[in-house]
């Protein structure tokens, strides 16, 4: 390595370092007198913080040169984070300052967060306190590996060595049990100065290095871009005709050519190109951290919060129900049964906290039971949402496999998944079936799939079903007609009309239909299913198989038809919520197949079904062929 | 990636978040160093063209230089200028130190903007590197009523998670360059080739390190004409950006005032 090697000129990104620890530790002291000792601060700093200390009738603080705010100056305690740039002789820093005390915990993760090792600071008169357990296990759950702890006020105790030695194995046990890798202890004194840039000879025992040095050898955490794809929706932009989806790639390459499978919609398709403004030459690949816009080869519908994949590389989870280990922010106790907003990556989903499974002693390290997560506290929690969660486990890949609880404006809280609860939680080990779904369609001649017919009441979605399951029957096809008030008389008896019970029937009918497909028929489905939500759930509760056909006849027509007399009694007001009367219907925007029954007749309709399904379920036609 | 490449990336990133989050952004067009590179970005993030109007708070005090680039980039830009005067110093608070007080009439104009046009979000170009308070900000800082900074209590922002939702009658700012250093600001614009104001460069051994308005903003001692200079010069100085931003300097908290009341 070159002796002075000018880092600014590489252009290599500051080391950002967070300084954490109990309050009143010395973690504000420390920067500024790290600033100090290295030439870092601006001219006239310490003679406006001398003037600012007289002030206030203090002795010379060095906090000030970070505590900004004149209440943190008042107070003697650092409210909110900060940063500072600092350089040593062999790379550039930024310090993330943390506040210590309990009540501002959300800004030391807000802090804490960015940053990709820590300073740990106690008081070695003190000994280990209360937040510095909590701080150093929430550096754990944030995703820091590395930590170099100084041992502070050393001056407070006469650099006494068994002293130093006792709250160092302290420390030692503690982080040892996160999992948290120390750099090295260092013993210092803020205040004086000791041991900062280099050994002050104060405590002779010590024959480790001099903290600056022990900074300068913490090694940079390693992209993520040999990690499987991951790039988060974030926006669809429109220019002319061209449609560009943008995003940024959290983990993971992305080339021209590549083929991208796009959850929950569970559609497939190439990237054409990427997208810039005054680019000099043309982009053909791009890696983790980067903020694309590219174009496919596909109309699909994408939207914010889908996740683009690769077809080649590791799935994500694509689950109902997750595991969470969670850190609470909010003034207020978090309950069971409580519905709150979950934000993983880009997608937003409306969970209810299905139970708090054990709430985290930062003390002792051991588990307690309890029916709330009190403010600050860490908990393991399971959440369930309507919608289907794609995320990554936090141990498999941290940028998609961690997020934040939202309430009405807030951030109320950071979670990390830790597992899929559909699997885990029941303590169920789905089996893997001996006979396979490529099997099965072989010996079919079909693949299995749904065929999900939405429309009004009216427009000719059971006329159409009865007859295309005769006629592919009569070819030789395994199908079957899942009908809306066929399904209500059984599995569904138990639900009314209203809107969350019309949303569990179809959920319902989604799964059915799914396992009928998984088990080779053809599934011709006829749901009004008026909302779009609920159309997407069937979508992505199904899966690929999924073939959304659109039977359109206009309302007019229908209500002229009205086969079972419902559209008069819906006028007469016998029948509250009727789709197209009392309630909207949501026609598709993006539907498989369009079957315009107002102008065309049933036999037409029909030809036009049939050549569909012939069209996208035969042998062969499958989009995605999951590894087992 | 390199980390001008990063830094771009993050702030793109942040720029798209606002675009799809808020229903009327405007972005702060100062026409400093700054703002032209956020100006830059944000045509890169939008493939070319900005989907907000560049807004220009203007004092009627700028330097000619200044007016002068305005004028000739708003056009070649292709940005969708908004320049309403700022209402004058006869009503701005007296009770502030002269300096803040001439400075303030910025936020009130901030303020008339945001009645007169509606709009829920202000994308500023701020750095944490320039001054203490902003080194304390949220990328999405939401605003009370009056657009007051609610500094003692800000939400927690981590893992790029940014509170977009706020209550009616506030609105955020957002904060695309809040993690840029000046020399990174300097170090793009080389590597862009993006036009700044003359008055950055030395002539005559001074050079202005950051442009407000006439008669509260004053050149420092340099001999830096270029990019390159420029960069050697910060390398190696220890006077702070801002210094010859009197507004900064009439009492320990004036800033902190100012930014409290809405202030950029």
């Amino acid at each position: 390595m070159l002796a002075n090697q000018n880092t600014q000129d590489l252009d290599i990104k500051p080391f950002p370092i967070v300084i954490v620890g109990h309050v009143d530790h010395g973690k504000s002291t420390l920067v500024g007198r790290l600033l100090h000792e290295t030439g870092s601060l601006p001219q006239g700093k310490v003679e406006e913080i001398k003037a600012i200390s007289d002030a206030r009738g203090a002795t010379f603080e060095w906090s000030f040169v970070l505590d900004a705010f004149q209440i943190e100056r008042d107070q003697g305690i650092t409210v909110d984070t900060t940063r500072i740039w600092f350089k040593s002789k062999s790379r550039d820093y930024v310090f993330i300052d943390a506040p210590g005390h309990k009540e501002f915990l959300k800004n030391m993760v807000t802090g804490a967060a960015s940053a990709d090792a820590a300073v740990l600071v106690v008081d070695v008169i003190e000994g280990v306190s209360e937040q510095t357990r909590r701080h150093a296990y929430l550096l754990q759950l944030l995703g820091i590996e590395r930590v170099a702890v100084v041992m502070n006020k050393m001056d407070g105790v006469n650099w006494n060595e068994e002293r130093f030695n006792e709250v160092a194995d302290e420390v030692r046990i503690y982080l040892d049990e996160l999992g948290l890798v120390i750099q090295q202890i260092v013993p210092i004194s803020a205040r004086d100065g000791d041991n900062l840039i280099a050994l002050s000879g104060k405590g002779p025992w010590y024959s480790g290095l001099p903290l600056v040095d022990v900074l300068d050898q913490l090694p940079r955490p390693s992209l993520p871009d040999d990690q499987a794809l991951r790039l988060p929706i974030q926006d669809i932009y429109r220019q002319g005709d061209k449609r560009y989806i943008v995003g940024r790639i959290e983990s993971g390459r992305l080339r021209i050519g590549d083929q991208l499978h796009f959850y929950p919609g569970d559609v497939s398709a190439r990237v054409v190109s990427f997208e810039g403004w005054n680019e000099t030459t043309p982009q053909i690949t791009a890696t983790s951290g980067q903020s694309v816009a590219i174009t496919i080869d596909e109309e699909l519908f994408i939207e914010r919060g889908h996740i683009a994949v690769s077809n080649t590389e590791t799935q994500p989870i694509r689950t109902h129900a997750l595991k969470l280990r969670l850190f609470w922010l909010a003034e207020r106790s978090l309950k069971a049964g409580e519905t709150l907003k979950l934000r993983i990556g880009l997608a937003q989903h409306d969970v209810c906290v299905e139970s708090i499974d054990r709430i985290i002693d930062v003390e002792t390290l051991g588990d307690n039971t309890g029916d709330h997560v009190a403010r600050n506290g860490i908990a393991e929690i399971t959440v369930r949402s309507r919608s289907r969660l794609v995320v990554d486990l936090y141990s498999d890949n941290p940028t998609t496999g961690r997020g934040v609880l939202i309430e009405d404006y807030r951030i109320v809280g950071g979670v990390v998944v830790v597992e899929d609860a559909i699997i885990s939680g029941r303590n169920l080990t789905p089996v893997t079936h001996s006979v396979s779904q490529g099997e099965r369609a072989a010996a079919n001649g079909h693949d299995g799939g749904v065929l999900w017919l939405t429309g009004l009441s009216g427009s000719g979605k059971s006329t159409l079903a009865i007859q295309l399951e005769r006629q592919l029957f009569d070819l030789g096809w395994q199908v079957f007609t899942l009908d809306g008030d066929n399904l209500r008389t059984g599995l569904g008896n138990d639900l009314g009309f209203d809107l969350d019970s019309r949303t569990e029937n179809i959920r319902r009918a989604s799964e059915v239909a799914k396992l009928m497909s998984e088990a080779g028929v053809v599934v011709i489905a006829t749901f009004i299913t008026p909302m779009k939500s609920d159309r997407e759930m069937a979508r992505s509760i199904i899966g690929h198989n999924f073939h959304e056909v659109f039977v359109d006849a206009g309302l007019e027509t229908c209500e002229k038809r009205d086969p079972k007399g419902l559209y008069a009694k819906a006028r007469a007001g016998e029948i509250p919520e009727f789709t197209g009367i009392s309630s909207p219907y949501q026609p598709p925007e993006n539907a498989d197949l369009v079957l315009d029954t107002a102008v065309n007749s049933v036999s037409k309709s029909l030809e036009e079904l049939r050549f569909f399904a012939r069209q996208v379920l035969p042998v062969g036609t499958r989009k995605l062929q999951r590894a087992s | 990636m390199n980390n001008l490449d990063a830094l771009e990336a993050e702030s793109i990133y942040i720029l798209r978040e606002a675009v799809n989050k808020l229903k009327r952004p405007a972005m702060l067009w100062s026409i400093g160093k700054d703002s032209n590179v956020m100006v830059w970005l944000a045509k890169k993030a939008f493939l070319g063209r900005l989907p907000f109007p560049a807004m220009h708070l203007d004092t009627g005090k700028e330097f000619p230089e200044t007016y002068a680039f305005r004028d000739q980039y708003a056009k070649q830009w292709g940005l969708n200028l908004i320049a309403d005067d700022c209402p004058g110093i006869d009503q701005i608070d007296p009770s502030l130190p002269p300096n803040s007080r001439f400075a303030a009439r910025k936020t009130a104009g901030l303020k008339q903007a945001i009645e007169r046009y509606g709009f829920d979000g202000i994308i500023a170009g701020i750095r944490r590197d320039e001054q203490a308070t902003r080194a304390k900000e949220r990328v999405f800082s939401p605003r009370g009523e009056n657009g007051k900074w609610d500094f003692k209590d800000q939400p927690p922002e981590f893992w790029d998670q940014y509170n977009v939702d706020f209550a009616p009658e506030t609105h955020l700012r957002i904060h695309p360059l809040l993690h840029w250093t000046e020399s990174d600001i300097w170090r793009y614009i080389r590597r862009e080739n993006i036009p700044v104001v003359p008055l950055y460069y030395a002539r005559d051994g001074k050079r202005y390190r950051s442009l407000g308005e006439e008669g509260i903003t004053f050149p420092i001692e340099s001999s830096a004409s270029n990019i390159d200079e420029i960069l050697e010069e910060l390398a190696s100085t220890r006077i702070s950006e801002r210094s010859g931003r009197s507004m900064d300097h009439d009492s320990e908290d004036a800033f902190e005032r100012l930014r409290a009341e809405g202030y950029m």
